[in-house]
């Protein structure tokens, strides 16, 4: 489908204050379900039962004063918050939200993303090391093992879901899941193995908790962005939620069908005017919409829920089990690919 | 014409990169020159049509490698090299001007013997595609594919191997 | 492409890779066994075997005519199966030699013999390449092996830093080696040897690629077979690392190197290379043979001494490729063969009078004193390499250099030769030294050291040095051995293609 440059700039620029919004909403669901969680109220003064309060924080975030250290490398200092940001915001660019519409496509965004996520740590490490505090580059250095030790496993689990599509494009992926009619031919039904690795070590590249140790407030004050202050480390903190938010996407698009209605097929069958029409866009939009906000609960439930692991834990989760299972994984789903599809 | 431009600013960019990266006291600021010249790079398969190769690159090379090589960098944590004194402005310009002279001359000297490549164009439409690197790399490089994957394995034993082994 | 087609071809060229499929599933399987029972003794039996059994298969395929298999990737047959018997023989030899050493130094690891038998599978390869892809393939794979087995002993010191030298030279040495790879590729738009001649003819004007191309790729090769210029890390490297493996590196990996150079030289530039690059190698040639002889003269570790030799007999090789002939190849080939006699047992000698607990990096020579009268069958066969090495008449040495001086006599090479009988003359010293302090020196074993180890000569050990000492004494009179190369460079069997 060929859309003119403009419409794809307005869905982009669209994207982007999606996204932007989104992150402030993430922001107030957070404190609210972890309030819940914990028996409490959380914020209910600013705005209706507290609606307002993360755009006050972001206000206050940007009234700070910008505070480095005198021995922090300037440069690398300020690049680090901003290649966070733009690597978050880019990866939704590759997300189709409704059949046809997405920013990007070609033959390998599957890889694009995968690239994106393993470029990412490089906002972490940059903030750790040019901030030259001890705390921050141990969360630095924390930050590049776990992401190291997580990308593996996190590519092979994607190489299922390839081997699987037969294809790097994730459009392709998602249209692939609609064998089967209704919800069997999501690729978590097919590949559940690898669904389970992928929403794990989503959470180890987000860095959320269990996996926060990059940023453990109880040990290293607050990670690698103990020195940044002001809207260097709104930044930051805007990145982690848009990264959240976009993992989320990525989890429902490669494994939980996408943008695909349940049912689709059936739906389209009984209400046959529904076809090719802007409302089923809608519908479908709104449909992966409802998956993410079931992922996006999935990673406030777990945060709050389970404690983090240990630094030993972590790496051997990662290379002893995680690696090994999606070794596993890929072999298994080969050979059923090359016996049922070849 | 898109393409010429863009290979002229990723060319220099990724030169520009890589000075910085031998230029640069610090070794993390060196590895980060790198990981830029690295991007280029891979911008520039860009411009050739080569997507998948391009995206690999930066997987591969950006996202692991030079990760690794930071995380190693950083925990070494290695000082500062000492700086260059006394470099002045006129010894730069001095130093810039001798390079653009002796890049002419051999520039010169290169067309009047005869000796630069003719410029062509390649059609590399598919060439980049990851079919078609898929399906050398499992026919026609099937034997040296293999032997790679040996040439992991060696690496990857002796590095457990070096790194492990207690020594009586 | 027909992917089903393509894997039927795959499966009848598996005969033509035989040698180096069936070294690397061996070193797997010896990886694997290893996981389940550590240090195994049977690990170097069943490396052991598999060397013989690829050997047989290799002695199959001397006779039939030279073919190219895996899309040409690699060369199967003909000269590639004579060199990839020297490879294998020098594996075997290295493997048996190694067992009691490595367990004498506590270092009998299972992991040992499967990284032999990696290091072998990438020398067959490399000495079997048709393809620049396979040239970088089978180098790297093997300089990986070697990098990892140099550095087996690490807590003297000795051998971290032979390991990390031979590992930073030779990355920077592959760096070059893949820079001219590149260039070559850009230059010709073929991988494939033999089309490079006519990929360079038919792109036209990319001389300066092209040559800056066989440079760089040159410095690659020289630098694995210790020539002159790029000589600089022999010693350390040699001196530092396990001494039976010392060997293997000095036979193995130089033959391996040798063998694809001829490759590449005979296909991939054929007559360019005679007509550009015959001077540039006779210079590095002259310089290797004077400079390995001199440096060598001066060193009091044998180890070292050694080194230095197999840099001056990398020089007389090169004499040889000099010619650009066919008798110059073949006679290449030929004195690889007997080389790896000499030398592996040069170093399976010294491996058995080590009393320095530094893998004889310290150990000088007089310490040897009168070895030959209490160890009388070190003491002989040694003598047998010594006068090998310096090329004295009834010995393989002698054959081997006559061999390597002839074609380049006749090429027109002759002042090349007359450095290289006088360099070899000079060699006599040094060799001689060895005996003279072996056979005619009191005795000096009262070192309290060496009266603590008994050093007793493992039985295989000392039959395997026999045995090598036996073949340089009689190669010489079988002259299907010298013929046998010969007779691949011969247009009117091959067609010319070896």
């Amino acid at each position: 489908m060929d859309v003119p440059l403009w419409l794809l700039a307005i869905i982009a620029f669209g994207v982007i204050n999606f996204m932007l919004i989104s992150a402030s909403v993430l922001v107030y669901a957070e404190r609210k379900v972890s309030a819940y969680m914990q028996n409490r109220p959380g914020p209910n003064r600013v705005g209706p039962a507290g609606f307002l309060q993360p755009f006050a924080d972001v206000f206050k975030l940007m009234f700070k004063e910008d505070v480095a250290p005198r021995a922090a490398s300037p440069f690398v200092h300020s690049l680090a918050p901003v290649i966070m940001v733009v690597i978050a915001m880019t990866v939704p660019a590759m997300i189709p939200f409704a059949r046809g519409v997405v920013i990007v496509d070609n033959s390998v965004t599957v890889l694009i993303i995968l690239a994106l996520t393993s470029v990412s740590v490089y906002g972490v490490t940059m903030a750790g090391w040019s901030s030259n505090s001890k705390f921050s580059l141990l969360g630095g250095l924390r930050s590049s093992a776990q992401m190291i030790s997580y990308e593996l496993s996190m590519g092979l689990a994607v190489a299922s879901v390839v081997l699987l599509a037969g294809s790097l494009s994730v459009v392709e992926i998602v249209e692939d899941q609609s064998v089967g009619g209704a919800v069997l031919g999501w690729n978590v039904f097919r590949n559940p193995l690898g669904a389970l690795i992928f929403v794990i070590t989503a959470f180890a590249e987000t860095n959320r908790a269990p996996f926060d140790l990059p940023e453990a407030e109880q040990e290293l004050v607050g990670g690698y962005h103990t020195e940044y202050s002001g809207m260097k480390f709104g930044m930051f903190f805007l990145a982690e939620y848009v990264n959240w938010f976009v993992a989320s996407f990525v989890i429902v698009t490669l494994f939980f069908g996408g943008y695909l209605l349940p049912f689709e097929p059936q739906i389209l069958a009984a209400y046959p005017g529904l076809e090719g029409s802007v409302g089923l866009g809608l519908l479908q939009a709104l449909c992966l919409l409802v998956k993410v906000g079931f992922f996006v609960f999935l990673f406030l439930w777990v945060r709050w829920t389970l404690p983090r692991f240990k630094y030993n834990q972590l790496m051997e989760i990662g290379w002893k089990v995680m690696l090994p299972a999606a070794l596993v994984n890929v072999l298994l789903i080969a050979i059923a690919v090359a016996v049922f599809m070849g | 014409m898109l393409a010429e431009s863009l290979f002229v600013m990723l060319g220099t960019l990724s030169v520009i990169g890589a000075l910085g990266m031998l230029i640069a006291r610090n070794p993390v600021s060196s590895a980060l020159w790198l990981i830029l010249t690295l991007f280029c790079v891979a911008g520039l398969y860009l411009t050739l049509s080569a997507e998948f190769i391009a995206v690999v690159q930066v997987l591969v090379y950006a996202g692991a490698i030079m990760v690794l090589f930071l995380f190693v960098i950083m925990l070494l944590n290695l000082g500062t090299m000492p700086t260059m004194k006394g470099v002045g402005w006129k010894k730069a310009v001095g130093f810039v001007l001798c390079v653009v002279v002796l890049t002419q001359l051999v520039l010169i000297g290169a067309t009047g013997l005869d000796l630069l490549p003719a410029t062509e164009v390649v059609d590399v439409a598919n060439a980049g595609s990851a079919t078609t690197i898929a399906k050398s790399l499992f026919t026609r490089y099937a034997l040296a594919f293999e032997v790679i994957g040996i040439l992991l394995l060696v690496a990857t034993i002796g590095a457990v191997m070096l790194a492990k082994r207690r020594f009586a | 492409m027909d992917l089903a087609g393509a894997y039927e071809g795959i499966l009848f060229d598996v005969a033509g890779g035989f040698t180096l499929l069936l070294l690397m599933t061996a070193g797997v399987v010896c990886i694997v066994w290893d996981i389940f029972s550590n240090d195994d003794p049977v690990l170097p039996v069943l490396a052991a075997m598999t060397c013989v059994v690829a050997a047989g298969w290799e002695v199959r395929g001397l006779d039939a005519g030279s073919s190219t298999a895996f899309y040409d990737l690699i060369r199967a047959y003909g000269l590639t199966s004579y060199i990839n018997i020297t490879l294998l023989i020098s594996a075997l030899v290295s493997i048996v030699l190694s067992v009691p050493y490595l367990n004498r130094i506590r270092r009998g690891y299972g992991e040992v013999y499967a990284l032999i038998l990696f290091a072998t599978a990438g020398a067959v390869m490399l000495a079997s390449a048709n393809s620049l892809v396979t040239v970088f393939v089978g180098l790297e794979t093997m300089s990986i092996a070697l990098y990892i087995l140099v550095g087996l002993v690490r807590q003297g010191g000795g051998g971290i830093e032979s390991a990390l030298k031979y590992f930073l030279l030779g990355a920077f040495s592959t760096g070059f080696f893949l820079y001219g790879i590149a260039l070559l590729y850009g230059a010709t738009g073929t991988m494939i040897l033999p089309d490079l001649a006519a990929g360079f003819e038919a792109r036209g004007s990319m001389m300066l690629l092209f040559w800056a191309g066989v440079a760089l790729f040159l410095v690659g090769f020289l630098f694995k077979v210790s020539a002159v210029p790029f000589h600089m890390w022999t010693p350390d490297v040699y001196q530092g690392a396990p001494t039976p493996l010392t060997g293997y590196m000095s036979t193995a990996s130089k033959a391996a190197a040798f063998a694809a150079l001829i490759l590449v030289l005979y296909y991939g530039l054929g007559d360019l290379a005679a007509t550009k690059w015959q001077t540039a190698l006779a210079v590095v040639a002259l310089v290797t043979m004077v400079g390995g002889n001199i440096f060598a003269l001066v060193q009091n570790n044998v180890k070292r001494m050694l080194a230095y030799s197999s840099v001056a007999h990398a020089g007389y090789v090169l004499v040889a490729l000099v010619a650009g002939t066919g008798e110059g190849y073949a006679g290449a080939a030929y004195y690889l063969l007997i080389y790896s006699f000499m030398n592996l047992g040069a170093f399976g000698v010294m491996a058995l009078l080590e009393w320095d607990q530094k893998e004889g990096s310290e150990q000088t020579i007089d310490s040897l004193s009168g070895v030959g009268l209490r160890k009388p069958i070190l003491g002989v066969v040694m003598t047998v390499f010594m006068f090998s090495l310096i090329g004295f008449p009834p010995f393989g040495g002698f054959f081997g250099k006559i061999a390597v001086f002839a074609p380049a006599i006749e090429a027109g090479f002759t002042w090349l030769v007359i450095v290289g009988v006088l360099a070899s003359a000079l060699s006599g010293y040094y060799y001689l030294r060895v005996l003279y302090v072996f056979w005619m020196r009191p005795q000096s074993w009262s070192a309290p050291q060496v009266q603590a180890h008994k050093f007793p000569v493992p039985s295989l050990s000392a039959a395997v040095l026999v045995a090598c000492a036996v073949v340089l004494t009689v190669i010489g009179f079988v002259p299907v051995v010298r013929d046998l190369p010969m007779v691949y460079f011969d247009v009117a069997f091959t067609g010319g293609t070896p």
